[in-house]
């Protein structure tokens, strides 16, 4: 099912050397482009529609309130990217925000409560990355398997209890330095740093060419195991940074995870341009995307439609997205 | 030598499900009950008929995560046919079984049509399907049906709950077309390789638009039967669904990749996973509530 699709381009980089810094840059980021401009329209027409929608208070609840999709949904594309899937990440976060709750109440340094979520996922997901890098036991079986373990370890474990009594200082996603919610700063920060890495480094423009084509990555010496292993280390660490920054919104923490959570981060990543069948995508895509299933979210309660209707507009959107991409690599050949 | 091999994983497959059951009896003298056998069957029918039409999704090599929606999508048109509507529930019925079928449909055209992954394309689907439920039901339940239409979920046939009668017709029917027709020969040729079968001159695309079509098919009975089953509609009826049966499949033997399974394989780890849902859950109860 995944696969590795020979398409050369190595990162969607396939720009001319004398066209325009535009072109260049519409080449290289279309989808993020696309995603952004959709963002902008949105704010526009529902702010004008209405003015509280701009306001600094729902921005901020827009912004803030999503980001953990946006953080894990970063880890999540670059294991697509290297032609691979986790359906576990839903319940993986339910069972680090427990973890990190129960250490947090139970009288240990804070710090502590912070660090043991993003190395248990770290861990958690080694195993997983094991399994399908030198086991070649296929993702998606694997994380289902994971996603049941990790579900029904929790209810056994919890038996549904809630955490509540969190410490104050605890609370890192109710920060706000210099006015702007600290999840933001953790979005911001983390895309940026993964852009770079996964753009310059030789370990990130790797994970593009072991999608592209995993035999031809083989042939050129890239240790694909042991990279496959690592990204999905690497994607359990995000999934940790996301609990935190989940766990840390409300004074509770519920034994169960919004439903679905999976998929709304598989699905940030797809719409982001993250390609299903790996190879091409950027992480800044990804955080578009997650920014903008909140802003329609948003803009549904500000135009008074139900937002039970938010599913179904974002149904619609992947569909005319995977669609219009399907379309335009079928131009291209 | 390669049907041997296929035999040979639904033996162990087998043999480990007598011996799960058989230690599970011995954890609780209530399980290898006849009443509680029975209510486990009621139970494993929903899953069992979207898994058994998802064997023929995944050994072509597919994926089908739309099934769950599928689900939830039928339950709340049949509900809102009848109630809001004032139709007459057999037609209400039929109609959102259609319904439920056609959306499987559009997961064909989708993946046949515009070649789209059939990850992608019942991803998007999934989405789409369950928020047109939840838009079209906004968080309201549907309840007060006839008695009658609870016989589907909640009545007996000769003794056996209704709804397995209809998991064992479909469960034998799907087994000999995927195991003896020249559509279930076509099944695997497609999973094995779709561009070879292409080439031998195999309905390749409208195999496939068929098999989506069942599976939605199958997804919108099942979302009667549940209806029937808990007396209620609601629009997160079958969230998850798809995972379960998915995980059925696999552990049955059906290869990811395509080309691979058996229905026999399937039915197997869904009374298995249903044996071991039921019958761990025992010592559980026992621990919370000692009179019990």
């Amino acid at each position: 099912m995944m696969v590795a699709e020979d398409n050369g381009s190595f990162g969607r980089r396939s720009a001319t050397s004398r066209a325009g810094f535009f072109k260049k840059l519409y080449t290289e980021y279309g989808q993020e482009i696309v995603i952004l401009g959709a963002i902008i329209v949105l704010l526009i027409v529902v702010g004008s529609y209405n003015p509280r929608f701009l306001s600094v208070r729902n921005l901020n609840t827009i912004f803030a309130g999503n980001a953990y999709i946006a953080v894990a949904a970063i880890g999540m594309s670059m294991v697509i990217i290297t032609g691979h899937i986790d359906v576990s990440v839903g319940a993986l976060i339910g069972v680090l925000a427990t973890i990190s709750g129960t250490i947090a109440v139970s009288g240990y340094p804070v710090w502590l409560a912070w660090l043991a979520p993003v190395v248990i996922g770290a861990a958690i997901n080694m195993v997983v990355g094991i399994l399908v890098a030198y086991a070649r036991i296929p993702s998606i079986v694997v994380t289902l398997g994971m996603m049941s373990i990790l579900r029904g370890g929790l209810i056994s474990v919890t038996g549904g209890d809630w955490i509540s009594g969190l410490p104050k200082s605890f609370m890192i996603s109710q920060l706000k330095p210099f006015g702007v919610p600290a999840p933001i700063y953790f979005m911001v920060a983390l895309t940026l740093l993964a852009a770079f890495w996964m753009r310059y480094s030789a370990f990130g423009r790797s994970l593009y060419a072991m999608g592209g084509n995993a035999e031809a990555a083989r042939a050129t010496g890239i240790p694909i195991e042991r990279r496959t292993m690592i990204v999905f280390m690497i994607h359990g660490a995000f999934a940790g940074l996301a609990t935190i920054l989940f766990a840390t919104q409300l004074q509770i923490i519920q034994s169960t995870v919004p439903p679905n959570l999976e998929l709304t981060v598989i699905t940030a990543a797809v719409i982001g341009g993250v390609s299903i069948l790996g190879g091409t995508g950027t992480v800044i895509g990804s955080t578009f995307a997650a920014i903008l299933f909140a802003t329609i979210g948003s803009a549904l309660i500000f135009t008074n439609v139900s937002a039970y209707w938010l599913r179904a507009v974002i149904g619609t959107l992947i569909l005319v997205t995977v669609l219009v991409d399907v379309m335009r690599r079928r131009n291209k050949r | 030598m390669h049907i041997r091999k296929i035999l040979r994983h639904e033996t162990i497959l087998a043999v480990l499900t007598v011996i799960v059951l058989i230690v599970l009896s011995f954890q609780s003298d209530r399980f290898f009950t006849v009443d509680n056998l029975l209510n486990q069957g009621r139970l494993m029918t929903e899953v069992g008929l979207i898994a058994i039409m998802m064997t023929f999704v995944i050994a072509t090599g597919g994926i089908d995560l739309s099934v769950g929606s599928i689900v939830g999508l039928t339950a709340i048109l049949m509900g809102v046919f009848w109630k809001n509507l004032g139709m007459p529930l057999p037609a209400a019925m039929i109609l959102a079984i259609i319904s439920g079928t056609l959306a499987g449909f559009g997961n064909g055209v989708i993946i046949t049509r515009f070649s789209v992954p059939p990850l992608i394309a019942t991803l998007a689907t999934l989405a789409l399907y369950r928020g047109i439920a939840e838009g079209i039901s906004q968080a309201r339940s549907v309840r007060g049906y006839p008695d009658w239409f609870y016989v589907l979920g909640q009545g007996e046939f000769a003794g056996v709950p209704t709804q397995l009668w209809i998991l064992l017709v479909v469960a034998v029917v799907s087994a000999l077309v995927l195991g003896v027709t020249r559509i279930g020969r076509t099944v695997y040729a497609i999973g094995f390789n779709e561009v070879a079968a292409r080439f031998s001159g195999l309905p390749v695309d409208r195999t496939k638009l068929a098999i989506y079509t069942a599976s939605g098919f199958a997804a919108a009975l099942a979302g009667v039967i549940f209806v029937s089953r808990v007396s209620t509609t609601r629009s997160d009826m079958g969230t998850g669904l798809e995972l379960d049966a998915i995980t059925a499949v696999v552990l049955g033997g059906t290869s990811i990749y395509g080309g691979r399974g058996t229905i026999a394989g399937t039915f197997i780890a869904l009374v298995l996973i249903q044996g071991l849902k039921n019958g761990l859950s025992w010592p559980a109860l026992r621990e919370k509530e000692p009179s019990c």
